[in-house]
């Protein structure tokens, strides 16, 4: 096992998949020379030519709508939406179109999309319009699947999977997590959707985080050893969430924080904890606690941004706020 | 009529054929409505006829369409069945979709039919996906999108038509100019004459036909497709067309007038291709008569085939959301 950041592991996803299957293909604004604003794809061009690395013109309805209907038509398109801000331009696209078609035409189609979109965060001062994690918004859409990447272990694994899936994948990156180093397998690999990771196991408080959440997690689990012992659990997928490995750890500790970095208001944090009090309810020691964005949108300036986001310091006053701890 | 060969002649019988069969699903469907027999909402195309056959007569059976929510025409066209497209409307578990989709979103992709719609607009970015399909995959076919005007004022429409502009795709957009965005008419709805000029924009090649023209459509699409298939790209073409109904069966069309409907009812596609195949002597008044026949009976049997059916079964409701259930 050699050391990765995410982004070198999601580019080999995309090498890989690209060079397995002429079917895939990738999609978006500035993916081709540029490499994708991010870098994420720099140098598949060059390597897969403009016919499997597709630019195209600012115009996310036609980059997500193209690959619904090039999904039906034998194709397997990865799109790339700059930001998950960005899907409210395509969001029709999904949940009025590519989410349906299985259902709606009797079930004997399948439209196998990914769409690639970055998540998050205060880390980059980017304001109302590039940094809400929106991943919630497409838990609600029937007929899609949502990965939320974290480590580039998962990313790679999970994001072969996603290309591989016979459903409209929402596949959300964290662009704080792009530099992020971790082992990664030098051999060919996927991580099933559906399978949650226990990142740190413990005995007195699970914290189900998400995305850089899970590395927040695991700095305030470290932080606390010897006082609170803090399990970690990453649910990697949340649609389909792995209910059943959440709901064994929160029996376990009995007592659970959901830390993820969407709205709370009507949010994942609360369906999930929602999932774990149906499966656990008898096991629990307190309330759940759900830490994540207040009903505001991200504002641009440090101190703001950082009141707004949810980090380790928010997770750590959530434990500590458990009765009987 | 001028002078046809014998190809173009056979060509427009059967056209004739299809457009006299697509009015009597129509006018059927709007019966059977409004006799309560049909659960949800029902668009229907009547007058477009020659806009459904003479593209869709100027495709191949492995090509592609994208339809509206005005799709019976559309899809008689391009092949679909009618007793299961009738189902289908009816609610049936034997219908197109089992049951799930009703007229607005009727869809038989191994026929290439890939779905009427009930968002304005969405097609074309469909089609476009298509082109990608197609054009990556060297097949030699197209993908026609159908929209109506009003579709012309949503954006992803035109994503999509720089998109495969700028990508040559081959795809055909055909714009059913039928005079009403649901129920406005066009002209207050858009604020440049015309919609020709809108392949200009995209530098795309386009014109405007008669949609009351099986032979004017089938020829612009003929070209279209040709180019298409070529690596020409796409085109536009705008057919200027109407509908007889209102928005959707029901709709009491009070922001229209009886004479405007009648002026164009006098250009009626079928009417008119009937008459001028009996003046050049191509067809006999007796051999139309059959061919009416003839629909009326195909379109019992549909209906018979429909009211027979079973309503499917509600645990299928849950079913065939996802590839595997989650």
């Amino acid at each position: 096992m050699d050391e990765q950041s995410a982004r070198g592991a999601i580019n080999d996803a995309l090498a890989e998949e690209l060079d397995r299957d002429e079917s895939v293909y990738l999609i978006g604004q500035d993916i081709g020379k540029p490499g994708g604003s991010f870098g994420i794809t720099r140098g598949l061009h060059e390597e897969f030519g403009g016919d499997r690395v597709v630019d195209t013109p600012i115009s996310e309805a036609a980059i997500v709508g193209s690959s619904a209907g090039a999904g039906l038509t034998g194709s397997r398109p990865v799109a790339e939406i700059m930001y998950a801000d960005f899907m409210g331009l395509a969001a029709d696209q999904v949940m009025n179109q590519a989410g349906l078609f299985k259902y709606m035409f009797g079930g004997d189609v399948s439209v196998p999309m990914t769409i690639r979109t970055v998540n998050g965060g205060s880390g980059f001062n980017a304001a109302a319009q590039h940094s809400k994690s929106l991943h919630g918004l497409f838990m609600h859409m029937p007929g899609v699947r949502v990965v939320l990447a974290t480590t580039p272990y998962d990313s790679k694994g999970l994001l072969k999977s996603a290309i591989r899936s016979d459903d409209p994948v929402l596949f959300f990156e964290h662009m704080e997590l792009y530099n992020r180093e971790g082992e990664v397998p030098d051999s060919s690999y996927t991580l099933p959707l559906g399978e949650a990771a226990i990142e740190r196991e413990g005995d007195d408080v699970t914290v189900i985080a998400t995305q850089k959440l899970v590395y927040d997690a695991l700095d305030v689990a470290a932080s606390l050893e010897g006082e609170i012992s803090v399990e970690v659990v990453n649910p990697r997928t949340v649609k389909p969430l792995d209910v059943e490995t959440l709901a064994e750890s929160a029996r376990k500790t009995g007592r659970v924080v959901v830390a993820d970095e969407s709205v709370i208001q009507n949010g994942p944090g609360a369906y999930i904890a929602k999932r774990i009090e149906s499966e656990a309810f008898y096991h629990l020691e307190a309330p759940i606690e759900v830490v994540g964005v207040d009903d505001t949108p991200i504002p641009f300036s440090p101190p703001l941004a950082d009141a707004v986001v949810p980090d380790g310091d928010d997770i750590e006053t959530a434990i500590r706020s458990l009765p009987r701890l | 009529m001028p002078d046809v060969g014998a190809a173009q002649s056979d060509r427009l019988v059967e056209q004739l054929r299809e457009m006299i069969l697509i009015r009597e699903f129509e006018s059927r469907v709007g019966t059977l409505f409004e006799n309560n027999e049909l659960p949800g909402f029902v668009h229907l195309s009547i007058g477009q006829e020659a806009v459904a056959t003479g593209a869709c007569s100027a495709i191949e059976a492995d090509d592609y369409i994208t339809s509206t929510h005005r799709g019976h025409g559309h899809s008689i066209a391009k092949g679909l069945d009618p007793d299961r497209m009738m189902a289908e409307l009816f609610g049936k578990a034997n219908g197109y979709c089992g049951g799930k989709s009703g007229s607005m979103h009727i869809a038989d992709v191994d026929s290439g039919m890939l779905g009427a719609n009930g968002i304005v607009g969405a097609g074309p970015a469909l089609a476009a996906g298509a082109g990608l399909s197609i054009s990556r995959s060297g097949a030699d076919r197209v993908c026609l999108s159908f929209f109506g005007d009003g579709a012309m004022a949503e954006g992803p429409v035109h994503e999509s038509m720089n998109l495969a502009g700028v990508r040559d795709l081959p795809v055909v957009f055909i714009c059913e100019n039928n005079q009403y965005g649901e129920m406005t008419p066009a002209e207050d709805q858009h604020h440049v004459d015309g919609f020709e000029a809108r392949g200009d924009v995209y530098d795309m090649p386009a014109e405007t036909v008669d949609g009351m023209s099986v032979q004017d459509v089938y020829d612009a699409t003929s070209t279209a497709v040709e180019r298409a298939r070529n690596g020409g790209g796409p085109s536009l073409i705008v057919c200027e067309t109407y509908r007889y109904r209102g928005h959707y069966e029901g709709d009491p069309t009070t922001y229209r007038t009886d004479d405007e409907v009648d002026e164009w009812q006098e250009r009626d596609p079928i009417d008119t291709l009937e008459t001028s195949l009996v003046d050049a002597g191509l067809l006999e008044e007796s051999a139309i008569e059959a061919m009416h026949a003839e629909a009326s009976e195909r379109i019992d049997e549909a209906v018979a085939f429909a009211r027979t059916s079973d309503l499917p079964d509600a645990e299928t409701a849950f079913l065939d959301v996802y590839t595997e259930e989650l």
